[in-house]
C-alpha cells in the first residue's frame, strides 16, 4: 500500500516537472525535440553508465544532459547547413544515437538492470523499491528524490527566467533586441527538457516523457491563452492522467506508463471536441451561425442595391437568390429565416422586401468593408 | 482548341456577386467582374485589398461564400483547359530535385490527364516555351540554381505551354530584375495580340498603363473596371487605397 | 558464424524489401516535408497490432500489418484534423499522436502478455525489431503489399510529383489534391508497417527519412532520388540483417539504423554535389583567393608611391593592412611565383605578381563601374 503512495508520488512529481518545460517546447513549436532528446539521452546514460559502473550515479544526469544538448547542436548545425529542412534534421540523429544507445546495451550490459525495453517503457511499479540510503537509513525511494530536484529546479528556473522567456517565446527579435539572447535561452531550455528528461526515464520510460511534456500543455493551449494559466493547467491536467492513469493501469493490470499517456491523451481529446473557445464543436456550431449571419448581410446588400430598379421584381426574389448567389435552396431559407428573425425583411409570396432596419443594416455593412 | 460559341465570344471572364469571407470578416465583398476577350488586364488595389484571393477564387483553389464564375458563358469547371495560371513565385519549394525543363513540361499535365507521362512531343513544347522566355540555355539547370527573375521566367514558360486562352498571373514581377521585367511584359503583349485573355495580379501603380490596356481596381470591394485610363482617376484611387495613396 | 542457409535468405529478401519500399515512399515523405509523420504513424501502429491480435488470437502477418496500417492511419488523419481545427502545430500534434497511441498500445501489450495463450509471445519484438522472427509468410506479405504500393507509386508518379512540387497550380490544372494527398499518404503508411516486424516501432521512422536524406544530397532529378533512396533503404536493411544474424543479441532494428546513419552522415560530408565537405573547401578556396588579391595589389599599391614597383616591404606593413594572416598567404604566393622574399620578413612583387595585381586592380574597377 505504502508503496502504492510512493509510485503515485513518483508520477505526480514526474508528470509536474515535465509538463512545466512542457508548455514552452510547444509554444516554441520545438515539441518534438523532446522526442528526439528522450531518446537521445540513452546513449549519453549508457557510456557514463559504463565508465561509473552505478546507474544511480549524479554524473549520468551530466552525461545525459550533455547529449541531449548534443543533439539540439548537431539538429541545428545540419539544418544551418541548407542540406536538409528542419523535421528531417530533427528526424535524423535521435534514431542514430538512440540505436548506438541499445546496441551497446545488449552487447556489453550482460545482466545489470539496464535493458533496452526499460528504457523504452520505464518501470514505475518498481520504482519504490530503489530506496535512498544515507548510513543505513532509508529516506524513501531514489526516484522521489531525483525527480523533486528536477521539478525543483524547473520551478526556478522558470520562475526566474518568466519574464525572459516569456519574450523571447512571443517576440524573439523583441528579446534579442533587449539583450536577452534567444540562443541561450534556447539552450537552457534544451538542457531542462534533457535533465527532466533523463530524471523521469528511469521512473516512466522515454515515450511516456514526450507524452507528459507534450499532451498536457497542448491540451492546456486548448483550453486558456494566458501563459501563467497554462502552465498552471498543464501541470493539473498533468497529476490528474497520472493518477487516474495509475488507477486504470491497477484495475485492468496493464502498464502504467502506458495508461497515464493514454490519459493525457483522453484529457485532450475532450479538450478537442469540447473547449469553448477552440473546440472543435464550438467551432462547427459558430462557423454554422457566423456563415448564415455573413450571407444574410450579403442578401440585404443585394436587396438594397436592386431596391426600387426596374428589375426589382425578378431580382429579389428567393428563387433568384437560389440561382444567382450559387446557394443551395435550403441554405438560401435557412438565410431569409435569419433575415425574417432579424426584422430586416420583410417576405410577400417570393419577393423579399427590406424594412428600415434592414436598409440601414445593408449600408453600414457597405461603408464598414 | 475547340471554337467557342458565338455569343460567349466577347466575355473571357464573367464573376457575378462573388463573396468570400475569413470568419466573419469579408476579404472579397459581392465582386462583379466581366473581362472581355483579348484584354492585357491589371489587378490592382492596395495590400490586403483580396487579389490574390479574387484570382485563387475564380481559379476554384478557394471555395466563395457565394458567387458565380464562368469561363466563355459556361461554369470555370468545364472550362479549366482554357485557364492557365502561374502562380506566386514563393510558393514553392525551389529545393526540390528537378531541373526548368521538367517544372515547365508540368505545364503539359492537364492535357495528359491521369497516368500518361509526357512524350517527346510534350517536352518540344516545353522547350518552345523555354526559348519563348529566353532561358533556352538553362532547360537541364536545377531550379535551386535560378535567379528569382529566371524562377518566374520559367513558370511563365509552364502557363505557356498550356497553351491556354486566359492567362492569370500573381505578382509575375516581383523580386525580378529589369530584363525579366520586360521580357515577360513583352511576352504577356504578344500573347494579347494573339487574342488571349491575360490577367495579372500587379501593385505597381507606376508601371501601370504603360504595361497594361485594362485595369480593375479593388479594395475587397471592386471600385471600377474598364480601360486603364478611366479607372485611374483621382477619385477612384482615393476610394482604393484612402489616404494612403501617395501618387498623386 | 554465417551460413547462407534458407533462413537467411528469407530474411535478407524481408529486409530488402522494407529497405527498398520505405526508401522510395521517404523520398516523397522527405520532399513533403512529412518525415516526422513517419514516427507518429510508426508508433501509432503498435496499438492497431495488439488489437487485431486480441480479435483473432491470430498472427497471421496480413491481419497484423492491416491493423497496423489502419491505426497509423487513423494516427494520421487525427494529426492533420487537430493541425486542421486548433491552433496547436504540426510538432505537438505528431507528439500527441505518437506518445499517446504507443502508451495505449503498450496497455494493450502488457494485457496481451498476460492472457493465458502461448501465442503472444512475439509481439513485443515490434518494439525494437526483429529481422530473424521472418517466416516465409512474413515476407510473401512484405513483398505483396511492397510491390502494390511501389505500383501505385509508379502508376501516380506524374501527379505526385506535380503534387509534391506545387499543391495550388496541381490544383489548377484540375487534380483532386485532396484525394491524391489521402492516397500518397496512404501509400507512406503501408511503407512503414511493411517494415514494422524487422525494424520496429520506435526507429522505423529513421527508414523513411534517413535513405531519403542521403539520396538526396547525391542527385537534383527525382526518379534518380527515389530509385538511390531505394538502394540505399535496401543496402542497409540487408547489411544489417546480415550483421545482426552474425553477431549474437544484436537487435536488427538498431543495427540497420546505424548503417543507414553511417550512409547518412558520409552523403551530407562528402556527396559530390551537396557535401557539406566541398562546400567548405569551395568557401575557403574563395576566401584564400580574395586574400591572395589582397596582397597583391597592396604590395602594389604600396610601391606605386616609392616609383619602384618591385620594393620590398616588413610583412608587419602588410599584415597591419590585409587583415588576417599574412605569412601563410606569402608563402602560398611565393610557391606561384609572384612574390620574392630577399631577406627575412621582406616581401616584394615579382614581374609576374605585377602583372596579376595590375589585372586584378582593373577587374576590380571594370566591375565596380558596372554597378
Amino acid at each position: 500500500m505504502i508503496d502504492q503512495l510512493f509510485v503515485l508520488a513518483i508520477a505526480c512529481v514526474v508528470a509536474i516537472a515535465c509538463a512545466l518545460p512542457g508548455v514552452f517546447l510547444v509554444l516554441r513549436q520545438v515539441a518534438l525535440m523532446s522526442d528526439a532528446i528522450s531518446h537521445a539521452i540513452l546513449l549519453g546514460i549508457v557510456i557514463v553508465f559504463f565508465i561509473v559502473k552505478d546507474l544511480h550515479s549524479p554524473f549520468l544526469i551530466v552525461g545525459a544532459a550533455l547529449t541531449g544538448i548534443l543533439t539540439v547542436v548537431l539538429t541545428e548545425l545540419v539544418i544551418q547547413s541548407g542540406r536538409l529542412k528542419k523535421d528531417a534534421a530533427i528526424g535524423l540523429i535521435f534514431p542514430f544515437f538512440f540505436s548506438i544507445g541499445v546496441i551497446l546495451i545488449t552487447q556489453f550490459a550482460g545482466s545489470v538492470h539496464l535493458d533496452s525495453d526499460a528504457v523504452l517503457l520505464g518501470e514505475i511499479a518498481f520504482a519504490p523499491f530503489n530506496r535512498f540510503l544515507i548510513m543505513g537509513l532509508d529516506l524513501g525511494p531514489i526516484s522521489l528524490w531525483v525527480m523533486g530536484a528536477v521539478l525543483v529546479l524547473n520551478v526556478t528556473f522558470i520562475t526566474l527566467f518568466y519574464k525572459e522567456l516569456k519574450l523571447s517565446t512571443f517576440d524573439s527579435a523583441l528579446a534579442a533586441s533587449m539583450g536577452f539572447s534567444p540562443v541561450v535561452l534556447h539552450y537552457a531550455l534544451m538542457s531542462l527538457v534533457s535533465i527532466t528528461a533523463v530524471g523521469a526515464f528511469d521512473a516512466v520510460g522515454s515515450i511516456l516523457v514526450v507524452a507528459l511534456m507534450i499532451t498536457p500543455p497542448a491540451t492546456a493551449y486548448l483550453l486558456t491563452r494566458q501563459l501563467k494559466r497554462m502552465l498552471l493547467l498543464s501541470a493539473l491536467i498533468g497529476i490528474l492522467s497520472a493518477v487516474m492513469g495509475f488507477f486504470f493501469a491497477v484495475a485492468i493490470d496493464a502498464s502504467i506508463a502506458g495508461a497515464m499517456a493514454t490519459v493525457t491523451g483522453v484529457f485532450f481529446l475532450l479538450a478537442f471536441c469540447f473547449s469553448p473557445d477552440q473546440g472543435v464543436l464550438q467551432k462547427y456550431l459558430r462557423l454554422k451561425a457566423q456563415r448564415v449571419s455573413f450571407s444574410a448581410t450579403m442578401l440585404l446588400v443585394q436587396l438594397l442595391d436592386h431596391e426600387g430598379t426596374d428589375t426589382e421584381r425578378e431580382e429579389n426574389t428567393v428563387s433568384n437568390m437560389i440561382d444567382h448567389m450559387g446557394w443551395t435552396e435550403p441554405f438560401v431559407k435557412q438565410v431569409v429565416r435569419h433575415g425574417l428573425h432579424q426584422k430586416a425583411i420583410i417576405r410577400k409570396g417570393d419577393g423579399l422586401f427590406l424594412t428600415d432596419l434592414g436598409r440601414e443594416l445593408a449600408r453600414s455593412a457597405m461603408t464598414h468593408t | 482548341m475547340t471554337p467557342i460559341e458565338s455569343d460567349s465570344q466577347d466575355i473571357a471572364v464573367s464573376v457575378k456577386d462573388l463573396t468570400m469571407a475569413y470568419r466573419e470578416k469579408p476579404v472579397l465583398w459581392d465582386i462583379d467582374m466581366e473581362v472581355p476577350r483579348g484584354v492585357l488586364m491589371a489587378i490592382v488595389g492596395p495590400n490586403g485589398a483580396g487579389k490574390t484571393t479574387l484570382i485563387k477564387a475564380i481559379l476554384g483553389l478557394l471555395k466563395p461564400a457565394a458567387g458565380k464564375v464562368e469561363i466563355f458563358g459556361k461554369p470555370f469547371e468545364s472550362q479549366r483547359y482554357y485557364v492557365g495560371y502561374v502562380p506566386q513565385c514563393g510558393s514553392v519549394d525551389w529545393d526540390f530535385p528537378t531541373n526548368a525543363l521538367d517544372v515547365v513540361t508540368m505545364g503539359r499535365y492537364g492535357h495528359l490527364g491521369w497516368f500518361k507521362r509526357p512524350s517527346k512531343m510534350d517536352r518540344d513544347l516545353a522547350l518552345d516555351a523555354l526559348d519563348r522566355v529566353g532561358m533556352a540555355d538553362f532547360a537541364d539547370r536545377q531550379i535551386s540554381q535560378l535567379s528569382g527573375g529566371q524562377q518566374q521566367r520559367v513558370f511563365l514558360a509552364r502557363a505557356l505551354v498550356q497553351d491556354a486562352m486566359i492567362y492569370f498571373m500573381d505578382e509575375p514581377f516581383v523580386g525580378v530584375d529589369a530584363v525579366t521585367e520586360k521580357t515577360i511584359v513583352g511576352i504577356l503583349k504578344t500573347l494579347r495580340d494573339q487574342g488571349k485573355t491575360v490577367i495579372v495580379v500587379h501593385h505597381d501603380l507606376q508601371t501601370l498603363s504603360e504595361y497594361f490596356d485594362w485595369a480593375f481596381l479593388m479594395n475587397v470591394r471592386q471600385i471600377a473596371l474598364g480601360p486603364v485610363s478611366e479607372v485611374i482617376t483621382q477619385e477612384n484611387l482615393k476610394a482604393a487605397y484612402g489616404g494612403r495613396s501617395a501618387i498623386f | 558464424m554465417l551460413s547462407f542457409d534458407y533462413t537467411l535468405i528469407v530474411v535478407l529478401f524481408g529486409t530488402l524489401i522494407l529497405g527498398l519500399v520505405s526508401g522510395c515512399l521517404g523520398a516523397f515523405a522527405l520532399l513533403r516535408r512529412q518525415s516526422l509523420l513517419g514516427d507518429a504513424i510508426s508508433h501509432a501502429a503498435l496499438p492497431g497490432i495488439c488489437i487485431v491480435f486480441m480479435l483473432t488470437y491470430s498472427k497471421h502477418p496480413l491481419l497484423l500489418l492491416l491493423g497496423a496500417a489502419v491505426a497509423g492511419w487513423i494516427g494520421t488523419i487525427t494529426v492533420m484534423a487537430v493541425v486542421r481545427h486548433t491552433s496547436v502545430k504540426e510538432d505537438a500534434a505528431l507528439g500527441i499522436i505518437l506518445s499517446v497511441f504507443f502508451g495505449m498500445g503498450l496497455v494493450f501489450l502488457t494485457i496481451i502478455q498476460r492472457m493465458p495463450t502461448a501465442q503472444q509471445s512475439g509481439l513485443s519484438t515490434y518494439l525494437f525489431g526483429s529481422a530473424s522472427t521472418l517466416l516465409l509468410n512474413d515476407v510473401i506479405t512484405m513483398a505483396v503489399l511492397g510491390a502494390i504500393t511501389l505500383g501505385i507509386l509508379l502508376l501516380f508518379w506524374k501527379e505526385f510529383k506535380l503534387l509534391t512540387f506545387d499543391r495550388d497550380y496541381a490544383q489548377s490544372l484540375g487534380f483532386p489534391i485532396s484525394r491524391l494527398d489521402i492516397l500518397i499518404t496512404t501509400l507512406i503508411v503501408f511503407s512503414i508497417v511493411i517494415g514494422l516486424q524487422s525494424v520496429g516501432v520506435v526507429l522505423m521512422s529513421a527508414m523513411i527519412i534517413a535513405p531519403a536524406a542521403s539520396a538526396r544530397q547525391w542527385t537534383d532529378k527525382l526518379s534518380v532520388m527515389v530509385c538511390l533512396s531505394g538502394v540505399f533503404g535496401a543496402v542497409s536493411g540487408v547489411i544489417g540483417a546480415l550483421l545482426s544474424g552474425a553477431i549474437s543479441k544484436l537487435p536488427t532494428g538498431p543495427t540497420i539504423v546505424v548503417v543507414i546513419s553511417i550512409i547518412v552522415i558520409v552523403s551530407l560530408l562528402f556527396a559530390p554535389l551537396r557535401g557539406i565537405v566541398w562546400g567548405a573547401m569551395r568557401q575557403r578556396r574563395y576566401r584564400d583567393n580574395i586574400r591572395f588579391q589582397t596582397m597583391l595589389t597592396n604590395l602594389m599599391l604600396f610601391s606605386e608611391s616609392d616609383t619602384d614597383p618591385f620594393y620590398p616591404h616588413d610583412i608587419a606593413a602588410l599584415t597591419a593592412i590585409g587583415r588576417g594572416p599574412a605569412r601563410k598567404a606569402m608563402a602560398d604566393l611565393k610557391e606561384k611565383g609572384l612574390v620574392v622574399n630577399p631577406e627575412a620578413d621582406m616581401w616584394a612583387l615579382t614581374a609576374a605578381g605585377l602583372k596579376e595585381a595590375r589585372c586584378i586592380l582593373a577587374d576590380k574597377i571594370g566591375g565596380a563601374s558596372h554597378d
